[in-house]
């Protein structure tokens, strides 16, 4: 959205961790287009639908490419728009219902391709736009709307997900470290893969984690999120699962494949077996 | 009098290599100069169960399959029991004596296909007796056959040597014993070769050509029958640079594969049937309110749910026409030839370029698998459209027009949203009645730059008229010349463009008495539309997973007509 628009009326709500994450994915973007000395609209994000998705809406200032597309379908969404046009930098920004729940059946086949895209998962444990329901990343027991006597699965540990299904680089961060986060993103759009960027941004009318994420030493709760030591070896994958051991939030790159080979260089390696006919040479292969 | 027409049937199991046999007598035939159509039908499984093939042989060129068989080729005596009932007055059957006992009726003729072919030294030449054989029932020259022996072997030089003559052998071994038998299907007419260039190929080949000619240069696609082979053809050949081809992990994927890559620019298409299409939906809603350039075929087959995989339908109309939620109706290409298959591609993406969205192209079984000889698109004069591309600064309105607008590209000025909320000029969601009034009416006003589509028609003062639509095109055709050849006063019309239907069409059909649309599906969905457009359409419905014959449409027309003009009423 360039400028103002009075007829777009969609607002996050006060204190949203989706805020945060905008402000990371400018500076992630500006400073892509600021060394690679690219226009703004060499980069197109591909929003899911939910609050998060408002995303490709609500950037300021030059405006991107974007596409707000179906519910569960970025990633899909993010092929195309990448195999069509491998020149072009694909941003998803996803919430965790969108991403984890309905869009499931199709991150593990980006980490196959190693689809050479950066995905932003904002991760508040519920469906904010729909009043608070229940996400995969909620916790056994929560009360929601649609869980009112307790929700009846464990969480998703996203973060193993990633790491099992072989994504190449898999990074967590939290909504209001915005430079660290603004940092994992652009690392993220620079790795040559399918790049993994979980982000904890709470939803302040739902469900509010800012304390348990954060911690508060007045009431004794321990803080969930750590920030993942300097020693640690982002291209270890063992360690990288060790990390998730640990529990909590992590915060930091946990797994950055150090040789990865982004999909589109391993179709133009196929096509190098292939011999590449024009539609006249095809049409007068069935001559009679 | 020498015959003009035979039609032979291979029946057997599948896996036992006849398919083959088929597609390359018709192939040998149209090399000849004479032409020839295929139509298979075989069970969904891998190998096994009972298959057939028909190929029709003719001087002219060929509208359908043929209601009755000259030869049955019987491969076991299950075949033999199915279909001998439509061998022809004066038909043979051709069996193999090795492994069949059959009692003398008249009409059968055993030939050890195996042991024969064995005698010439190549263990697999049995195929190669059978083609003789049939060669003398109607005293076609053996150079024909011959000629197609050493063309298909010409370029193995480890094998053909060897095969070669080996296979002239066992053709001659066929002809011989036929010629034995005493008998004889009366002598085809030589051939009448066309003074063009032609091509044989199959329905799914055909619409690949097209859409390739087409500028297409990205596919994605999942496996499913009958379009599997679109997907297949296309890892082959959409090849080299700026090229993606690629099998998806679902249908899902495919479609929303297909308006990222129409976003970023591609000429995208996938191809799919049924319960792919129905997981487009949503998909092509998509590509429906951003406006996205992009063509989905669809190989209709028997439905619904996971329906009849290997057998022809037509019920995919209505999906089709309202594949997604909402105020949606998508425009619809079917073709109603193999040869046309090829046009009705490159139309698709005319289209979808020109109005910015998605065209579905409805395919049919009866039509992917059918193998046939056509004439050689002339490239040059097939006309390729691409899109209006933006070209100006940022601050772009893309939506701003109440109708189509240029579209920029990502990499150039002009950013805006591709949104599938309802939006503003910029393409941001919004919530105001004004606007969906606005934007509603601009996608469907887009429609109306597809009103070109041309159509065929004859006779056309008879107040009856007979529209048949997509592959029930060469049935209907023929049954229409035989209803005028008796004398009946009937009209023809047939287009492939059916929404929006070409509005001189439209007209004409508004002023018919009656329109009976021969279609193979259960609730007349054709008819359906037509009436809904106020044309007085009434259905000749098929529900069998087979295509029409000639002889159930001239009777079932004759008969509705009859009763229309005793009545005076619709039946």
């Amino acid at each position: 959205m360039s400028d103002k628009n009075p007829e777009y009326d969609f607002k996050w709500c006060p204190g949203c961790g989706d805020f945060g994450v905008r402000r990371a994915l400018e500076q992630a973007v500006e400073k892509r287009t600021i060394e690679l000395e690219e226009p703004i609209e060499q980069n197109v994000v591909v929003a899911g639908i939910g609050c998060s998705g408002n995303m490709v809406h609500l950037l300021e200032g030059p405006q991107p490419y974007g596409i707000h597309g179906l519910h569960g379908r970025t990633l899909p969404i993010a092929l195309g728009v990448k195999m069509a046009r491998p020149d072009l930098n694909v941003v998803i920004a996803a919430g965790d219902g969108d991403f984890l729940s309905i869009g499931m059946e199709h991150i593990a086949p980006q980490a196959q391709r190693n689809l050479n895209v950066c995905a932003v998962v904002m991760d508040n444990a519920v469906y904010g736009l729909t009043k608070g329901q229940g996400s995969p990343t909620a916790s056994l027991g929560m009360v929601t709307p649609s869980t009112p006597y307790g929700k009846p699965e464990v969480s998703l540990n996203a973060l193993r997900l990633y790491l099992a299904i072989g994504a190449s680089y898999v990074a967590s961060g939290i909504s209001s470290k915005i430079k660290d986060l603004a940092s994992l993103i652009y690392e993220g759009m620079e790795h040559p893969g399918f790049s993994i960027v979980h982000v904890q941004s709470p939803c302040t009318y739902f469900h509010n984690t800012y304390e348990q994420l954060k911690g508060n030493p007045r009431k004794g709760i321990a803080p969930l999120a750590w920030t993942i030591d300097d020693d640690h070896d982002p291209s270890d994958i063992h360690a990288a699962h060790e990390v998730v051991d640990k529990g909590g939030v992590p915060l930091g790159i946990l797994y950055r494949d150090d040789a990865p080979v982004p999909f589109e260089d391993r179709m133009t390696e196929m096509f190098t077996r292939a011999k590449p006919r024009t539609a006249q040479e095809l049409i007068e292969s069935y001559a009679i | 009098m020498e015959k003009t027409d035979f039609v032979v049937r291979f029946a057997g199991e599948g896996g036992q290599g006849f398919l083959s046999v088929a597609v390359g007598f018709a192939s040998a035939n149209t090399q000849a100069g004479y032409h020839a159509q295929t139509f298979a039908t075989f069970p969904s499984q891998i190998t096994g169960g009972p298959t057939w093939m028909q190929v029709r042989i003719s001087t002219k060129p060929i509208l359908t399959r043929g209601d009755s068989l000259d030869v049955l080729v019987a491969f076991n005596e299950h075949s033999y029991e199915t279909h001998v009932d439509e061998v022809r007055e004066g038909g043979v059957v051709l069996y193999d004596s090795d492994s069949m006992n059959m009692d003398d009726d008249g009409r059968s003729l055993g030939i050890a296909f195996d042991k024969l072919g064995k005698s010439t030294g190549n263990a697999r030449a049995a195929n190669m007796v059978m083609m003789g054989a049939l060669a003398e029932l109607m005293k076609m020259p053996l150079d024909v056959l011959a000629d197609f022996v050493r063309r298909r072997w010409a370029n193995t030089a480890r094998y053909g040597p060897k095969i070669v003559p080996q296979n002239i052998e066992a053709l001659a071994l066929g002809k011989q014993a036929a010629a034995e038998s005493g008998f004889s299907l009366g002598k085809l007419a030589p051939p009448e070769a066309p003074g063009y260039k032609q091509i044989f190929t199959n329905g799914n080949s055909a619409l690949a050509l097209g859409a390739v000619h087409a500028g297409l240069n990205f596919y994605a696609g999942y496996p499913i029958s009958p379009a599997t082979t679109i997907l297949v053809w296309m890892e082959e050949n959409l090849v080299g640079d700026g090229k993606f081809v690629y099998q998806v992990s679902s249908e899902i994927e495919a479609i929303n594969a297909i308006v990222g890559a129409g976003y970023g620019g591609a000429k995208a298409m996938t191809a799919t049937a049924g319960p792919g299409f129905s997981l487009m939906s949503e998909g092509l809603g998509l590509a429906w309110m951003a406006e996205i350039p992009c063509v989905v075929v669809d190989v209709q087959r028997g439905g619904p749910a996971t329906g009849l995989p290997t057998k022809t339908e037509q019920s995919d109309f209505f999906a089709a026409m309202h594949p997604a939620h909402g105020d949606v109706s998508l425009p619809i290409i079917a073709p109603g030839t193999v040869e046309e298959c090829f046009y009705a591609a490159v139309a698709a993406f005319n289209w979808a370029e020109r109005y910015q969205g998605p065209v579905i192209l409805l395919s049919e079984h009866a039509l992917s698998e059918r193998e046939q000889n056509f004439r050689m698109p002339d490239l040059d004069s097939v006309h390729v459209e691409n899109r209006v591309v933006y070209d100006g600064g940022n601050g772009y309105l893309r939506y701003e027009a109440s109708e189509m607008s240029p579209m920029p590209l990502p990499g150039s000025p002009g950013s805006y949203v591709a949104n599938a909320s309802e939006h503003d000029p910029m393409g941001d969601t919004t919530h105001l009645p004004d606007r969906h009034v606005q934007m509603t009416e601009r996608r469907f006003s887009k429609l109306s730059l597809l009103e070109d589509g041309s159509y065929e028609s004859q006779n056309i003062d008879a107040p009856i008229a007979i529209m048949p639509w997509g592959g029930s095109k060469g049935p209907g055709f023929e049954a229409y010349r035989q209803l005028i050849a008796g004398e009946m006063d009937v009209a023809w019309y047939f287009t492939m463009y059916l929404n929006p239907l070409p509005p001189p069409l439209l007209n004409e059909l508004r002023g018919k008495d009656l329109v009976l649309v021969p279609e193979l599906n259960f609730q007349g969905q054709f008819s359906s539309y037509l009436r809904s457009k106020g044309v007085r359409a009434e259905s000749i419905t098929q529900y069998t997973g087979l295509p029409f014959k000639v002889a159930d449409l001239v009777e079932r027309v004759s008969e509705r007509i009859a009763a229309y003009r005793k009545e005076g009423v619709p039946a």
